[in-house]
């Protein structure tokens, strides 16, 4: 798949650091306002894909390959059920929320209905977990489809 | 040793937990080194199998457990219930041994069986995950939660069915079997919205004893029929079986055998459901599920058997069996649920006590359905794997030189038939003995249907093993060991289970029969005091 | 009448999705069909939260008690739309797959097979 004309790629260019710190933005504050890990991935990811459409699939595949990409996803599901063990071991539970109502990372509890973003316990890094895995996997269905697409084009 | 008992305190959840933790591991250990990855996930179903053998224990000793994901307490202000919890009686720690026992021995399988093909590090993935949400179906007591692992089992299985991708046909049989599982999945979330709108509560028990309480609505019909309709899709039964031929006959050998768990694993779904969340309204006078039941038992066992006669191609042939076989186990659980379910005070379980023995012989012959099936389906990859042949027509005399592989077959098509000294023989004959008693036509059906399997498989022994020695197969040996460990495995329970059947009936099958048709047990955690 | 609309916005979106499963012949339409389905599902379980005259469930910048709609609908509705997003993407991989096999994506080309 050949890449589109440089005034479709010079705006992709500027709007990608905008959509990905948007996104980042849901995934943090999935504990206080809507969004959360699946949501903020699949928007950094629609921004991955508009990279990916503007610049042509085999720009990204010598940029990129998706043997590396696995290793992320894999982290970020080893966190997720690193921190569900985790629960059992400081909790007492599976899945238990150790971390609430202590002076650690995500301690607080809300006052008064009103939070800041310093509480939630276990669940913000569970948001961090889920969206790094779904930012890594839903772009490598992406590039696996473009390049799927791409070969056929060469042996047609 | 004290970290012992903690973990054999979080079974229920770490039966789920260590597939899954498996799972994610796979592809990072497949980078260091691809013999390491096959027996890590050996050892990674081994010791869930430990679990599930000391859960077994356990539950069949005390009654059942509950276990809530993320706090000791299973409601909060005593009577509302907002956590996921896993309710583990006897006839879930019944499926969830039959499940581990089948994904043992397909892991077991496939480390020699897949060995050529690349791509492995997905396939172990995928597998381990299916077992993971097969497990789960089994173990849970909460109606979106066995939604979520419904679906999770439909998406690793219709990938694995397609693992070939060289074959069109296993991608066709894997788009064809995803289509079907997502339509009848999201009729299960819609009936399961239907019930949600209507009582607030997610939980099996609480949905069971909310229906006690106020009757059965319109409403409440429509969510029934269309729970029962989508899983009876899912465990293959008739008239919606079609996908049943492709997805077993294409899959690979040990796919196939994993498969049958997942589909076994639906009708549990079906039982649990109609016994146990509607087991207090099911006998008002407008239903009559048990001869829908029985029904669809007759023409799956009819469409199985005549469709197998003409079939030529082995695992193809096997499927359809298959099909016949799902067949026995709905016709023996109709015929329980009409006397349970009947709307004549008169007509009890202690008046007719022919329905207890149907439904112990269903549930006998849910686990050796699932053992016979699977040897034979483990035979038909063998030989695919040593000749590379799947048709009928052009294999044959391979007895000289696949011994054990014959010998297996052999113990395969005795218990099938339902001959003794085999499993099947003793699940067959409480089926036969209480369906005469309900009505005497259905029973010389089933019989019928038994003597047309052991043809058709005498005539698959003759023209696979049996007869001259061609000599293109001249150079084909046995199997490798650890695919003859795994059939031998399979083929040693058999032969235990049709010596001494009165040991798994009483210890296993009774506990089990008795929690379904009483749901007391079940809500008790809710109802007896908190 | 005017509360019953969703409900049958849902009825409509789940007879076309049906509709378009079983009569349309290329496989690319069926996929669109079960998202259509999907769609409505998800339409009826998001409907069922909603109490007459109420806000969304967030505590941030509103006061304690006031009248919210509920949170657990929503919850299993995001959980059904990732379910789907995982069946598209599995779906759309066969397609792909068939297509390279048999060169056309409308069902007749691809055949029964035997028996």
């Amino acid at each position: 798949m050949k890449g589109m004309s440089t005034i479709v790629k010079t705006i992709a260019n500027i709007s990608f650091p905008i959509i990905t710190i948007y996104g980042l933005y849901i995934i943090a504050h999935g504990h206080l306002t809507p969004g959360g890990g699946f949501q903020g991935g699949a928007i950094v990811a629609s921004g991955l894909a508009l990279i990916a459409v503007a610049h042509g699939s085999s720009w990204i595949e010598s940029k990129i390959k998706e043997h590396d990409l696995s290793l992320f996803e894999s982290l970020g599901a080893l966190a997720f059920i690193g921190l569900a063990f985790f629960g059992i071991i400081f909790g007492g539970v599976f899945f238990s929320n150790f971390l609430v109502d202590t002076s650690m990372l995500f301690g607080n509890i809300p006052v008064g209905g009103a939070a800041d973003i310093n509480t939630g316990g276990t669940l913000p890094l569970m948001n961090f977990a889920v969206g790094l895995k779904v930012i890594v996997g839903l772009f490598a269905i992406v590039l696996v489809m473009a390049l799927a697409t791409h070969k056929k084009e060469d042996s047609s | 040793m004290n970290i012992i008992d903690m973990l054999l305190a979080h079974a229920p959840a770490l039966i789920i937990a260590i597939p899954l933790l498996g799972a994610f591991l796979t592809p990072l250990i497949s980078r260091v080194s691809d013999k390491g990855r096959n027996i890590f996930a050996i050892i990674i179903l081994g010791i869930t199998a430990l679990f599930v053998f000391y859960l077994a224990s356990d539950v069949l000793a005390n009654g059942p457990i509950t276990y809530v994901f993320g706090s000791t307490a299973e409601t909060v202000q005593s009577s509302t219930v907002i956590r996921i919890l896993f309710e583990i009686d006897a006839l879930s720690i019944f499926m969830a041994i039959i499940g581990i026992i089948l994904a043992f021995v397909a892991v077991l399988y496939s480390y020699a069986f897949m060995e050529k093909n690349t791509g492995l590090d997905k396939y172990y993935t995928l597998l381990l995950l299916m077992t993971t949400g097969m497990l789960g179906m089994m173990l849970t007591g909460d109606m979106f939660n066995f939604f979520v692992f419904l679906e999770i089992t439909s998406i690793a299985s219709a990938a694995l069915v397609a693992f070939w991708t060289n074959k069109s046909k296993a991608v066709e049989a894997g788009f064809k079997y995803i289509v079907i599982s997502t339509v009848g999945a999201l009729f299960v979330l819609f009936a399961i919205a239907l019930l949600y709108g209507q009582y607030d509560a997610l939980n099996m028990a609480k949905i069971a004893q909310n229906l006690g309480l106020s009757g059965f609505t319109f409403l409440d019909k429509i969510a029934l029929v269309l729970l029962i309709a989508a899983l009876a899709m899912k465990g293959g039964l008739a008239p919606m079986h079609m996908w049943l031929p492709d997805a077993y006959g294409r899959a690979p050998a040990s796919i196939s055998l994993l498969l049958v768990g997942a589909t076994q694993a639906s009708l549990y779904g079906l039982f649990r459901i109609v016994f146990t969340v509607y087991g207090d309204v099911i006998s008002l006078p407008t239903v009559s599920i048990g001869w829908i039941l029985v029904l669809l038992g007759i023409i799956t066992m009819l469409i199985g058997v005549v469709m197998a006669i003409i079939q030529t191609e082995f695992k193809r042939l096997i499927a359809y069996s298959a099909v016949a076989e799902l067949g026995y186990m709905a016709l023996a659980i109709g015929t329980g649920l009409t006397i349970v379910a009947n709307a004549d005070p008169t007509i009890t379980l202690q008046t007719a006590p022919f329905a207890m023995k149907a439904i112990i012989g269903g549930l006998f012959h849910v686990i050796n359905d699932a053992l016979d099936v699977g040897l034979l389906f483990l035979v038909a990859g063998a030989v695919y794997y040593a000749t590379k042949e799947t048709s009928l027509n052009r294999l044959g005399g391979l007895a000289r030189n696949m011994k054990y592989t014959t010998v297996f077959f052999i113990i395969g098509l005795l218990a099938v038939s339902g001959l003794p000294p085999f499993n099947g023989f003793a699940s067959k004959l409480l089926i036969y003995e209480s369906t005469y008693q309900l009505n005497p036509i259905l029973s010389i059906v089933a019989i019928l249907s038994s003597i047309l399997l052991l043809a058709i498989f005498v005539k698959v022994l003759h023209a696979v093993f049996l007869g001259p020695a061609l000599p293109k197969f001249e150079s084909v040996r046995e199997v490798p060991k650890s695919m003859l460990v795994a059939m031998a495995i399979i083929a040693g329970i058999i032969i235990i289970f049709g010596l001494f059947p009165n040991l798994v009936v009483s210890n296993l099958i009774e506990p089990a029969a008795n929690a379904l048709v009483n749901n007391n047990s079940y809500l008790q955690w809710l109802t007896g005091g908190i | 009448m005017i509360a019953n609309i969703p409900y049958l916005a849902v009825a409509g979106l789940i007879i076309i999705g049906l509709y378009t499963i079983l009569f349309k012949k290329n496989l690319i339409k069926m996929v669109i069909g079960i998202t259509i389905l999907e769609s409505g599902v998800n339409l009826f379980l998001i409907t069922l939260g909603y109490r007459l005259g109420s806000i969304a469930p967030i505590f941030t910048g509103n006061s304690e008690d006031a009248l919210m709609s509920y949170p657990v609908p929503q919850a299993l509705t995001l959980t059904s739309i990732v379910i789907g997003v995982a069946v598209l993407a599995l779906m759309l991989s066969l397609i792909i797959h068939i297509y390279r096999h048999h060169g056309s994506l409308h069902v007749s080309k691809i055949g029964g097979d035997d028996q």
